[in-house]
């Protein structure tokens, strides 16, 4: 089965960090990544980058931040193709964020036959 | 025409249902418009454009049957295959016991705590959802979504239908021994089948974990109640600990019991189930310790901040001869809607002489009441009065 891994992390974790203990949490990112059973992952930028559009009465509406004001917000995603919810609940536990007071959210992915 | 078909199509089944079809249309257009120039190639091109018209007709079929709505699980009935292939196996003898890969299933901490429960119960208890539905308090309908939810989100995110593996299966024991224990408990109300089968996952589980020692307490703990069951009621009628004909207690079953738990507490078991033990065994004794019984319930009302167990404990402290100070206990607690909390008001008032409010609270335990044997009991006590 195929799940998506939504990463969800408080903003700007990163740079309170000391420099050593970042240097590790980018290491082990890059080992999960290395993971074959990722089928894709995606780093996102901070929220301040994001925008959202919204189309009300034919009209498009464009405003600045994330859909949702959260404390911990989603990061990135990863989908990772797993046996059942136990391994990919397994994988999800070895993200970093997930024990740095974010958490990640496993869902299944609709795939069309 | 049959292996050009085959050719074309590469699928025999389908060239040769092709071809057949064409047949039979010219057996009819040949009648009335008559025999074609090239009746072999006339054949050929009929039976190519009925097999492409069968395909395109699949093809959209195939496409358009995820878009249907799923049909939805049959409310009453416990429908997913999978389960239901190894609740059907649950009857035979000399096959191997599934059942604990299925209550791993059922208590999945993905699934939501009530949800593990109900799920837990209906599969492995053979409950009834009203059932289910009585022993929580909720409306039958309630019951059945909760039962509904919790299938569907097994089967959409792929909880896995195994026992987790040894870095997760002591994290996981927890909740299916909470559920083991009210399985057990339903069964403690008269349901003597579903106590023994309760028994029978403790012990399971003891032997799938036997260095955890709150499995076996778990175990001890359901041994001990269940060496009473016997003396717990007269015909329908409920007895109480002391009133308890002890030649009805089955000895062998206590003892095994006792076996538990001196193991769950050897292996440094100190949790909430040893601790219940460890008051069952304390009450089969000749003479009950009762200032130890409401000290271990002191401790148990710390582990589990439950009311209940506070109510448990003023009863222990009752029976140190001090109903006034139980009262005190009981008047504390917001358990209003629980009927041994009238009962046990009722019992204290009696013992301190006030006989108007000792009846008013066993009127108040009585319309809770929901089983004969309750019934009778709280008339009898009220008659006594």
């Amino acid at each position: 089965m195929l799940y998506a891994l939504m990463i969800y992390a408080e903003p700007g974790l990163d740079e309170r960090i000391p420099q050593e203990e970042r240097e590790g949490v980018t290491a082990e990112y890059q080992a999960l990544l290395d993971d074959p059973r990722v089928v894709q992952a995606a780093r996102l930028h901070p929220a301040e980058a994001a925008t959202c559009v919204r189309v009300v009465d034919g009209r498009t509406l464009v405003s600045d931040g994330p859909f949702a004001d959260t404390k911990e917000i989603l990061g990135g995603l990863a989908l990772f193709e797993a046996d059942d919810l136990d391994e990919a609940l397994e994988m999800a536990a070895r993200i970093p964020a997930a024990r740095m007071g974010g958490a990640v959210e496993v869902r299944p992915v609709v795939v069309q036959p | 025409m049959l292996a050009s078909l085959v050719g074309y199509l590469r699928d025999f089944d389908a060239a040769e249902e092709a071809t057949q079809e064409a047949f039979t249309i010219a057996a009819e257009r040949w009648e009335t418009s008559g025999i074609p120039a090239n009746p072999g190639a006339w054949l050929v091109t009929t039976a190519r454009n009925r097999a492409i018209d069968r395909i395109r007709r699949d093809r959209t079929l195939t496409r358009k049957i995820p878009l249907l709505p799923e049909p939805e699980a049959t409310m009453d009935e416990f429908d997913d295959p999978v389960i239901d292939t190894v609740i059907d196996h649950l009857g035979d003898t000399g096959i191997k016991d599934e059942r604990l890969e299925l209550i791993f299933t059922c208590c999945h901490p993905a699934l939501p705590l009530e949800g593990q429960v109900a799920l837990t119960l209906r599969a492995l208890g053979g409950l009834s959802t009203a059932d289910i539905a009585r022993a929580f308090l909720v409306s039958e309908e309630t019951m059945k979504r909760r039962l509904t939810r919790a299938k569907a989100k097994i089967k959409a995110t792929g909880i896995p239908f195994a026992v987790p593996q040894a870095d997760r299966l002591e994290q996981r024991l927890d909740a299916v021994l909470a559920v083991v224990y009210l399985i057990y408990n339903e069964g403690y109300r008269g349901r003597v089948d579903l106590g023994a089968e309760a028994i029978r996952l403790g012990q399971l589980l003891a032997v799938l974990m036997p260095e955890e020692p709150e499995s076996r307490g778990l175990l001890a703990l359901m041994l001990l109640h269940h060496a009473r069951r016997r003396a717990r009621f007269d015909g329908e009628d409920l007895v109480l600990l002391g009133d308890q004909d002890r030649t009805l207690w089955d000895l062998p079953q206590l003892e095994a019991g006792r076996a538990a738990l001196e193991e769950a507490i050897a292996r440094g078991g100190r949790g909430a189930y040893v601790v219940q033990a460890a008051i069952a065994d304390l009450q089969t004794r000749d003479e009950i310790d009762w200032p130890q019984v409401a000290a271990l319930y002191r401790r148990l009302v710390e582990l589990t901040g439950s009311p209940v167990v506070e109510l448990n404990r003023a009863a222990a402290v009752a029976e140190t001869g001090d109903p006034a100070a139980a009262l005190e206990v009981v008047d504390s607690l917001d358990l209003d809607g629980y009927l041994y909390y009238h009962s046990t008001r009722g019992e204290l008032l009696r013992r301190l002489g006030r006989d108007d409010e000792a009846a008013a609270a066993y009127r108040r335990a009585l319309d809770l009441a929901t089983t004969t044997p309750e019934r009778r009991f709280l008339t009898g006590r009220l008659e006594k009065l």
